[in-house]
């Protein structure tokens, strides 16, 4: 007797991803999409995309989806969730979109407590333009503008976005995750999970920040890109919770 | 209640907004418009609708991209250094062809410049300001009145052809009061929004809002089909006033508030023996090219002469529609000031004589 124990989530249209080998935004949208049918919530969701190299995932996601201005996805996202307060509303913007040209709409979205979910992609460089240093840049990574390595007395230091905005009151839940591991993606679905929850029980601003790779831009093999966000970014940006611990959103 | 009601431009503008259903308004402080902010964040809790002060008018803009894409009237209002920030999100719209209403109580400039009235954002209102090839339709009220009518009918517009429609005033029109005679019900058409990003509710399959288009023939289906909309926009939407235009001797061109001025000089003239006429464009975009030759080609027409409240900017499309015909001459002020009817008389004088 054969029993069908997993299949493709109805979250994802189907079309192939462009995503570079070793690139882990495809194990997070699957998340995200997972998460989506899971809950039910997928035919009442709608997500924004970002700049970047996901600028297209409007084309992967099987909800409605709109595209919006580099940096602009929160302002854009409360448009819309004011429009439509009963849908679900995401954001998925990397670090150059969230941390830099869209610092103010962040920071203000997340004060106000706009009821939306942010997937915050951080890979500590600009991916699509072909590895710039972003705010997230390591001290001393080399990259493209920092080809000598981010001095902090040139380039100055990175931003903690999630410890940054867990200062907020507006913003009830924020976590920092990353996919690089078994154990850490099944964590990363449970924080992208109460994410939504959070939004669907109207509670505030949800922000799961997500450390990813990028090996065509670090110049390193898949897995050793896995590695380095242990032995590098975690140290820079530690795993956990920054507010909302105690929030509660059952099964 | 009477329907006819002592109005501020800009309570004029919200209340208007109001009553053509727009139930969301992002906004963001700036003299001289700042009272439609203010007119907003009382009347919409009344209505359930939500006015939201954005962090910037680059977020307001963003926030109306959302809301339009989401399927409401929507609405944001600025004076000239934020309708500057603004441009990022008029392009993004244009090219998702949403509906969406601007309004712009224009501010005397370069810069930060000054809170006193002028046109001098005529050139962005009118020939882009944000990247690439878009067109957005931009009327000029010359009233409170037309405040009102225009705004209604600005929301038409924008959801007729899924294009961004401007409204530009100027810090006079925003400011002055005069009585509104309010219509027991808008012209309010309503228009099928199956495109909008409303969640699927599991009836369709998904929608997708986007500028994007990486394949050069998908960009220029785009914008063969956004030339075409902008086409018949010209063919059918021009609006235009012409006062005393038969056999005059001087055609006046202006808008707005120097419409009004011009209105008074056209009497002055009169009583010293000259005809003098006015073709004053409502619709700034589509340009009311026609009705401007028209009245310059009449042989009775010597010259015509423009009045903004600028260096010199609507001019050159009045000297596009005149062709060549008739000879074009421009009297403006700028930094706020207002032309005076005496300047505009003396300046005809000369052009009658010659």
């Amino acid at each position: 007797m054969e029993e069908k124990v997993f299949s493709r989530t109805r979250g994802l249209t189907g079309k192939p991803f462009h995503y570079c080998p070793g690139c882990t935004h495809g194990i997070i949208h699957r998340l995200i999409a997972e998460t989506l049918s899971e809950m039910d919530i997928l035919d009442v969701t709608i997500g924004v995309s970002p700049v970047g190299c996901t600028y297209n995932n409007y084309e992967y996601f099987a909800c409605d989806m709109v595209q919006a201005a580099h940096g602009r996805a929160p302002a854009v996202a409360t448009g819309i969730k004011r429009v439509h307060p009963d849908s679900m509303v995401f954001t998925y913007q990397g670090d150059g979109d969230l941390a830099a040209i869209g610092t103010a709409e962040i920071v203000h979205a997340a004060a106000r407590g706009e009821k939306i979910c942010t997937f915050f992609v951080n890979n500590a460089v600009y991916g699509m333009t072909s590895g710039q240093m972003a705010p997230t840049t390591l001290l001393g990574q080399k990259t493209t503008t920092s080809p000598l390595g981010r001095s902090a007395a040139v380039q100055g230091y990175p931003i903690n976005v999630s410890e940054m905005l867990a200062t907020l009151q507006g913003a009830v839940y924020i976590e920092r995750v990353a996919v690089n591991s078994v154990r850490n993606i099944n964590r990363a679905k449970q924080a992208i999970r109460k994410a939504f929850k959070v939004q669907q029980a109207n509670l505030g601003f949800a922000m799961v920040e997500i450390l990813s790779t990028c090996p065509t831009n670090w110049g390193k093999d898949p897995v050793s890109a896995l590695k380095w966000i242990d032995e590098a970014m975690v140290k820079q940006y530690p795993l956990g919770v920054f507010r909302g611990q105690e929030i509660e959103v059952g099964d | 209640m009477s329907n006819r009601v002592l109005m501020k431009g800009n309570e004029a503008i919200a209340e208007a907004a109001i009553r053509a259903g727009c139930r969301h308004y992002f906004g963001y402080p700036i003299t001289p418009q700042t009272e439609i902010m203010h007119y907003m964040a009382l009347r919409m809790p009344e209505v359930n609708g939500v006015m939201v002060q954005a962090e910037s008018e680059v977020a307001a803009i963003n926030m109306v991209y959302g809301a339009a894409a989401a399927g409401a009237r929507v609405m944001t209002t600025s004076s000239s250094p934020g309708i500057s920030l603004k441009q990022e999100g008029f392009s993004y719209i244009a090219g998702a062809e949403l509906p969406a209403v601007v309004v712009n109580i224009v501010r005397a400039g370069p810069g930060l410049g000054g809170i006193l009235p002028a046109q001098g954002d005529y050139f962005q209102a009118t020939k882009g300001g944000g990247h690439g090839d878009y067109r957005n339709v931009v009327l000029a009220p010359a009233s409170v009145q037309e405040l009102y009518e225009l705004t209604v009918e600005a929301f038409n517009i924008a959801d007729r052809y899924r294009v961004l429609t401007m409204i530009l005033g100027d810090g006079t029109l925003g400011q002055m009061m005069e009585p509104v005679l309010f219509r027991d019900e808008e012209p309010v058409e309503s228009f099928d929004k199956s495109w909008a990003t409303t969640g699927t509710q599991g009836r369709r399959e998904h929608n997708t809002i986007q500028s994007i288009y990486i394949e050069p023939d998908a960009l220029e289906r785009l914008n063969s089909n956004l030339q075409a909309k902008y086409r018949r926009i010209a063919e059918r939407e021009v609006r235009v006033e012409t006062v005393n235009c038969d056999g005059a001797e001087i055609i006046l061109t202006a808008f707005g508030t120097c419409s009004r001025i011009c209105k008074n000089v056209i009497r002055q003239a009169a009583e010293i023996g000259i005809k003098v006429g006015l073709v004053r464009p409502i619709t700034l975009w589509p340009f009311p090219d026609q009705a401007i030759a028209a009245a310059a080609g009449q042989p009775s027409v010597k010259a015509l002469l423009d009045i903004e409240l600028n260096a010199g900017q609507m001019v050159e499309d009045v000297r596009l529609a005149v062709n060549g015909t008739r000879p074009v001459h421009f009297h403006g002020r700028t930094g706020g000031n207002l032309p005076t009817q005496q300047e505009i008389l003396d300046k005809i004088q000369v052009l009658a004589r010659s």
